[in-house]
């Protein structure tokens, strides 16, 4: 059994201080990483002879419009079938220049998964052959999971929360 | 006799001719097309019979299940994730449900353990019959999807015993079941052990080894295993592959571990290994739901977590603790822990994980369902590249694509 302490001093080792904030929320190790050095972690994380994470989960992307200079974020889960172990991998984007490159090249399950992040959020995700909006229409000109957009109309008023006491 | 002029061999008799132009034909599969068994569209371009690329169009019915869920109180996004995997919602359901649980840390009493067990089993052998059966149908063979169809019906029958509803169950509370099984309930699951094996058997009689059957599926859309992990394949689609990885056996949740079964594995990846797979996960699931009936533990079916768990009606008249939980779980007052989780079950069509970030609020502040159904059907058109179109409508009922899934 791998240990996240044996996984994550591996990754020290190897990219140093280019990964971060290493967390264990409900025991699953996850770290950060800068947008330069995901598809190389990524890829030492895919073959490397013993760990093997070959398995990419899933991809998706985050909107934290409070967080100045880091307002986006995509999230990466790999799994490791030999030692059935899970790593998170995070890597923030500001929403001034965001742009990260594509995993497609490692994981033919990426080009679908970064379409739909691409279409909820509007990350580019730069070298994707064929990156357009998977779910919505081709015609819609926002980024439907954007906080900035609510559910409900922000202008009514029978609905808002002081009327229920919060 | 006159003298007949001969061509040179490499010159054809048509050389005065226009060359043709070779083009290749569009043909759209769908979006409404029976035989795909949902609404999304295949752009294929055939070379004659052949198969030379294609191209999918997905998203007909997404419904913004995500963003919905960004404004709903935990315990309303239930209704969303039943309406993903309409074949098999109880394990949707419930799966969401461990999932909260997790995030709250909200220890699940054995009997109710048990009993989703029972339930998400029970959904797997609905999901596969469909799944089989309408893979006879489209093949050609009616009789055996005439005959499987009841046995669809007495599930459902029992989920409407368990929960009320048939087709979007909403069987499970945060912290527990909706309510214990009836003695019913108990006696239709028990029938249900010994009437389903004479009619699951009768078809495989009818399609395992018939000559039909089995010419229109070996070797019909193959993936090699390398190719199924890169595209990001789970559940029968990759054991047909070839590796044996069941997030069941994996990552025991909901006591599992508990129970004796087997992971059948193909080699392949055809049609016909995906088919042979299913049919026996069949045998395992109704194996669980026997050793899960049997031993069914005493107990409460709900946990101890009053703040969460949305207490019995009858309760809610009687004591004044109960009525106020239930006011405040109903109108959503109820804040949850700050976190973030990932939970993966086993779904009908493989690992269906639910990531989900709280903020601290009453509601996520971020869910993101991984939805088996809509990373591998990018697959779709390498698996039916050079086959035939009558081909690849078989690939395409063996990959068991939910419609419902794929988009969400």
């Amino acid at each position: 059994m791998l240990s996240n302490q044996e996984v994550a001093e591996a990754l020290l080792e190897k990219f140093g201080d280019q990964v971060f904030d290493f967390e264990e929320p409900y025991g699953l190790l996850t770290l950060s990483t800068s947008r330069e050095e995901i598809i190389p972690l990524l890829e030492f994380l895919r073959d490397h002879k013993t760990y093997q994470f070959i398995f990419l989960t899933d991809i998706t992307g985050i909107h934290y419009p409070d967080n100045v200079e880091n307002e986006f974020m995509v999230v990466y889960h790999m799994h490791s079938f030999v030692h059935n172990f899970r790593v998170r991998i995070k890597v923030s984007l500001a929403e001034a220049d965001i742009h990260i490159p594509t995993a497609t090249g490692l994981f033919a399950s990426a080009n679908w998964m970064e379409r739909e992040t691409y279409d909820f959020f509007g990350i580019m995700f730069d070298g994707h052959p064929n990156l357009k909006r998977i779910l919505n229409i081709e015609e819609m000109d926002y980024f439907p999971m954007r906080r900035e957009f609510p559910m409900e109309d922000a202008t009514r008023e029978d609905k808002t929360d002081a009327l229920f006491g919060r | 006799m006159a003298d007949i002029e001969l061509l040179p061999h490499n010159v054809s008799a048509n050389a005065d001719l226009p060359e043709l132009v070779e083009e290749l034909t569009t043909l759209n599969l769908g979006p409404t097309h029976p035989a795909t068994h949902g609404i999304f569209q295949n752009i294929l371009k055939m070379d004659g019979e052949k198969i030379v690329s294609g191209e999918q169009t997905i998203g007909y019915i997404h419904r913004a299940f995500e963003k919905i869920a960004e404004r709903r109180p935990f315990y309303q996004i239930t209704t969303l994730t039943d309406r993903m995997n309409y074949c098999s919602s109880p394990i949707n359901n419930l799966g969401w449900h461990m999932t909260v649980e997790k995030l709250l840390s909200v220890e699940v009493p054995k009997r109710a353990q048990y009993i989703r067990v029972i339930m998400m089993e029970l959904a797997r052998i609905t999901d596969h019959l469909i799944c089989n059966s309408i893979l006879g149908v489209d093949t050609g063979a009616f009789t055996g999807f005439l005959y499987v169809m009841q046995k669809r019906e007495e599930v459902y029958e029992i989920y409407e015993e368990v929960c009320g509803a048939r087709l979007t169950t909403n069987m499970g509370r945060l912290g527990g079941m909706e309510r214990d099984l009836s003695t019913t309930a108990i006696r239709k699951i028990k029938e249900f052990i010994k009437s389903f094996p004479p009619v699951l058997r009768e078809l495989e009689q009818l399609l395992n080894r018939n000559r039909i059957f089995m010419d229109r599926t070996i070797n019909v859309g193959p993936i090699s295993m390398e190719r199924a992990i890169s595209y990001g394949f789970t559940g029968p689609n990759l054991r047909a592959a070839g590796l044996d990885y069941d997030v069941r056996v994996m990552n025991p949740y909901s006591s599992y571990e508990d129970f004796e079964f087997s992971i059948p594995v193909g080699q392949h990846g055809d049609t016909y290994d995906r088919y042979m797979v299913r049919n026996e996960e069949m045998w395992q699931s109704l194996k669980i739901v026997e050793q899960a009936i049997n031993n069914l533990p005493e107990g409460p079916y709900y946990a101890d977590a009053p703040e969460y768990y949305l207490p019995p009606k009858k309760e809610v008249y009687r004591s004044m603790e109960a009525l106020i939980y239930h006011f405040k779980i109903v109108m959503g007052e109820i804040d949850a822990p700050a976190g973030e989780v990932y939970h993966a079950v086993e779904g009908g069509n493989g690992e269906l994980g639910f990531y989900l970030i709280s903020d601290g609020g009453r509601t996520p502040y971020r869910l993101h369902f991984r939805r088996p159904s809509f990373i591998y059907y990018q697959a779709y058109p390498e698996m039916c590249k050079g086959s035939t179109l009558s081909d690849a409508i078989l690939t395409m009922s063996s990959l068991n694509v939910i419609a419902g899934e794929l988009d969400a």
